[in-house]
C-alpha cells in the first residue's frame, strides 16, 4: 500500500512563528479531536475484532480437556481441509473470470456513454446502473426465480426451439449462473465510476488529438483509458475484495439449488457454518482470519505490481 | 459534471450512432429483465404463478392490491417491521458513519498532528480488510457484552467506513483551500466554527456521496445481521426475505402463497433505494469521481 504523499510544502506562517509551540499543540489537539471519534470506532470494530480473531484462532476446543492453546494448528488444519481449499479455489477461479469480465463490460459501456450523448444513452446509463440500488440478496432472489424451472421463462423460451433449458442452478452451470448475477449487479456501478472519471477529463485533450489525426479508437485507448487508470485500479481492488469474500449470492441460491451449493461452497460460507451451525468459533475465526490474510496479500500484491506508487489506487 | 456534457454536445453536432444505440437497447433489456419478471409476477395469485402460463407476461388476474394486503398482514405484519428495521439501520448506520468519516477526513487533511501519517496509513490498510472477516469475532465480542440480538449489534459495526474517510480526505484536501481556513482563523473564527461554516459547505458533494454509499451498504447488508440477530422481529428486509426463501424452498407444498409474498416483497423492498438514487442523482454523481480520479 502506498500513501497519499504529502507534496505540499509546510505552510509558511510568518505571523505566528513566535508562538509556534502553542500553535503546534493546538493543531495536535484539534487534529485528534476531529479524527478521534472515528479512531474509537476503528479500534473497537476493526482492530479489536482482528486481534480477537487472531487470539481465538490459536486455541482449540475439545470435547475432553476443554480449550487448549494449539498455536497454528487451526491454520494447518484449514490449509489441509478439503472444504476450505475447494472453497478458496472456487473464489479464486471465480475472481479470475468475473473481475475481467465485469471491468471490460463496464469500461466499454463507460466509453460508449461518454461519447454518445443522446437522450436514450442517458436513459441507458441509469437503467444499467439500477441493479446497484438492489441489495445483493434481492438480486440473487430475483435471478433465482428466473433460473428456476417452475417459475422462470427459460423452459418456455428454450421450448420454442425444441431445446431443453439449461439449468443454471445445477452443478455444471452454477458457476455461470453466479457469474451472471454478479455481473448484472456490479457492472453498472463500475461503469458509473469510470464514467464519472471520464467526465472529469479535459475535453480539449480530445480536440488536440483529433487535430493530430487520432481516430476515435486511438483517443479511447491512448488518451481516455490511461487517464482513468486510477479509477480502473480502484474498481479492480474493490471487486477483488468483494469476490474473495463471496457469500450473499451463493447463500441465497443455496435454497433453490439444493445439493449444488454446499455449506462449504466459499470460504466465507464455510466460516459461517463452522461458527454458527457448529459453534466452532475457534476454527471459524481461523478461517476468517486466513481469508482476510489472503485478501490482504492478493490486494497488496496487485497494488505492488501495478506500481501506482504515488497515489493510493 | 453536467457542464462538460452540455459543452461537448453543443460543440459537435449530436451524432446518432444507430448500431451502438441498438446494442445499448439490448443491454437495457438485459438489465431490466429481473425487474420486469418481478413486476409481472407480483401481480399474480398462487394459481397464476404455478399455472404454467407465460412467466414473462400478466395473467387475466391482476391483483396487486390483494397481494399487497397479504404481504403487509402476513404473520402480524412482520414485513413492514423488516422494512422499518432496514430503514433504521440504514439511517443510523449511514448518518453515523458519514459524520465520523467527514470529521476524520477533514482532520487528516487539514491538521498536522502527531502520528497523522501513521494513522492514515493504518486506515488505508484497513480498506483491504474484508468486512465479513470481522463479523465472527465481532459477534463473539458482542455476545460477551450481551449486545447480540439487539439493534446495536447491527448499527455499531456499520459506523466503520474507512473508504468514506479516504474519500473525504481526498476531497477536503483538494476542495478546501488552506488559505480560506487561515483567513477565517485570522478573523477570529474558532476551529469548530471554521469547520461548520467554511469547510463543510465546500465538502457537500462528497458528504452526500459518502452518506449515500454508507446508507446503501447498511441497507444491503446481509452477513452481519444474519450472524447477529436471531429474533426475526429485528431482521432487516434482506435477512427476512432470505428467511422466507429458505422456508418456501424447504417445504414446497403448502407454501405457495409464501412464494408470491417473496416476489412482491422483493419488489417493494427495492423501491426506496431506487427512489433515493434517482432523486439524489445530481448530488452523488459529482462525488463519485473523487475516489477514482486521484
Amino acid at each position: 500500500m502506498t500513501l497519499l504523499t504529502e507534496k505540499r510544502a509546510p505552510r509558511p506562517q510568518p505571523e505566528t512563528r513566535k508562538i509556534r509551540g502553542k500553535v503546534h499543540l493546538r493543531e495536535h489537539l484539534m487534529g485528534w479531536l476531529f479524527v478521534g471519534p472515528f479512531g474509537v470506532v476503528f479500534l473497537a470494530f476493526l482492530i479489536a475484532p482482528l486481534a480477537y480473531a487472531l487470539y481465538l484462532s490459536l486455541f482449540q476446543k475439545k470435547l475432553i480437556g476443554g480449550t487448549s492453546f494449539v498455536l497454528f494448528d487451526n491454520y494447518v488444519k484449514a490449509f489441509t481441509d478439503p472444504s476450505f481449499l475447494s472453497g478458496a479455489w472456487f473464489v479464486i477461479r471465480f475472481s479470475l473470470v468475473s473481475i475481467p469480465l465485469q471491468i471490460v463490460i463496464a469500461l466499454a459501456l463507460a466509453l460508449i456513454l461518454d461519447s454518445v450523448t443522446t437522450l436514450f444513452a442517458r436513459f441507458s446509463r441509469l437503467m444499467i446502473f439500477l441493479p446497484y440500488a438492489i441489495p445483493t440478496v434481492i438480486g440473487a432472489v430475483m435471478w433465482g426465480f428466473l433460473y428456476s424451472r417452475g417459475f422462470g421463462p427459460l423452459t418456455d423460451i428454450f421450448g420454442l426451439f425444441g431445446a431443453t433449458a439449461p439449468d443454471f442452478l445445477g452443478s455444471d452451470l452454477i458457476f455461470y449462473g453466479l457469474l451472471n448475477v454478479v455481473t448484472w449487479q456490479w457492472a453498472g456501478y463500475y461503469m458509473i465510476i469510470l464514467y464519472a472519471a471520464l467526465q472529469g477529463v479535459d475535453p480539449t485533450l480530445y480536440e488536440a488529438a483529433r487535430m493530430d489525426g487520432a481516430g476515435r479508437w486511438q483517443i479511447a485507448t491512448r488518451i481516455k483509458i490511461p487517464l482513468i487508470a486510477p479509477a480502473l485500479i480502484l474498481i479492480l481492488v474493490f471487486s477483488l475484495i468483494g469476490t474473495l469474500q463471496f457469500f450473499n449470492e451463493p447463500q441465497i441460491l443455496r435454497y433453490l439449488a439444493a445439493g449444488t451449493i454446499g455449506s462449504d461452497f466459499t470460504p466465507n460460507m464455510y466460516a459461517y457454518q463452522q461458527a454458527f451451525s457448529l459453534a466452532n468459533f475457534n476454527y471459524g475465526s481461523a478461517i476468517s482470519f486466513a481469508l482476510g490474510g489472503i485478501v490482504f496479500i492478493c490486494v497488496y500484491a496487485f497494488l505492488f505490481f501495478t506500481r501506482k506508487r504515488r497515489s493510493f489506487l | 459534471m453536467a457542464d462538460h456534457t452540455s459543452v461537448r454536445a453543443g460543440a459537435r453536432r449530436p451524432q446518432r450512432y444507430l448500431p451502438i444505440q441498438i446494442l445499448l437497447g439490448f443491454l437495457v433489456i438485459y438489465f431490466l429483465v429481473p425487474f420486469w419478471w418481478v413486476i409481472v409476477n407480483s401481480s399474480k395469485d398462487a394459481p397464476g404463478l404455478f399455472g404454467g402460463g407465460n412467466t414473462l407476461w400478466f395473467t387475466d388476474q391482476i391483483d396487486y392490491l390483494g397481494n399487497l394486503r397479504q404481504l403487509f398482514t402476513y404473520d402480524g405484519g412482520i414485513y413492514l417491521r423488516w422494512i422499518l428495521n432496514s430503514t433504521l439501520y440504514a439511517i443510523a448506520g449511514g448518518v453515523g458513519a458519514t459524520v465520523l468519516a467527514v470529521m476524520a477526513g477533514y482532520g487528516f487533511a487539514k491538521y498536522r498532528f502527531a502520528a497523522r501519517r501513521f494513522s492514515f496509513a493504518v486506515v488505508l490498510g484497513a480498506l483491504m480488510v474484508p468486512a465479513t472477516a470481522l463479523v465472527i469475532p465481532t459477534f463473539i465480542m458482542f455476545s460477551r457484552l450481551g449486545l447480540t440480538n439487539t439493534v446495536w449489534a447491527v448499527i455499531l459495526p456499520s459506523l466503520l467506513n474507512p473508504f468514506g474517510v479516504y474519500l473525504m480526505h481526498v476531497y477536503a484536501r483538494d476542495a478546501v483551500p488552506d488559505e480560506l481556513l487561515d483567513a477565517a482563523r485570522v478573523d477570529g473564527a474558532g476551529e469548530l466554527r471554521t469547520f461548520f461554516q467554511i469547510a463543510l459547505p465546500l465538502m457537500r458533494p462528497a458528504v452526500v456521496t459518502v452518506l449515500l454509499l454508507s446508507a446503501v451498504a447498511s441497507w444491503n447488508n446481509y452477513f452481519l445481521p444474519l450472524a447477529m440477530l436471531s429474533d426475526n422481529r429485528l431482521f432487516p428486509v434482506t435477512v427476512g426475505l432470505g428467511l422466507w426463501q429458505g422456508i418456501a424452498s424447504a417445504n414446497n407444498a403448502g407454501t405457495t402463497s409464501l412464494w408470491s409474498l417473496i416476489i412482491l416483497g422483493s419488489l417493494v423492498s427495492v423501491l426506496p433505494l431506487i427512489i433515493a438514487f434517482f432523486s439524489l442523482q445530481r448530488h452523488w454523481r459529482g462525488g463519485l469521481s473523487v475516489g477514482g480520479l486521484r
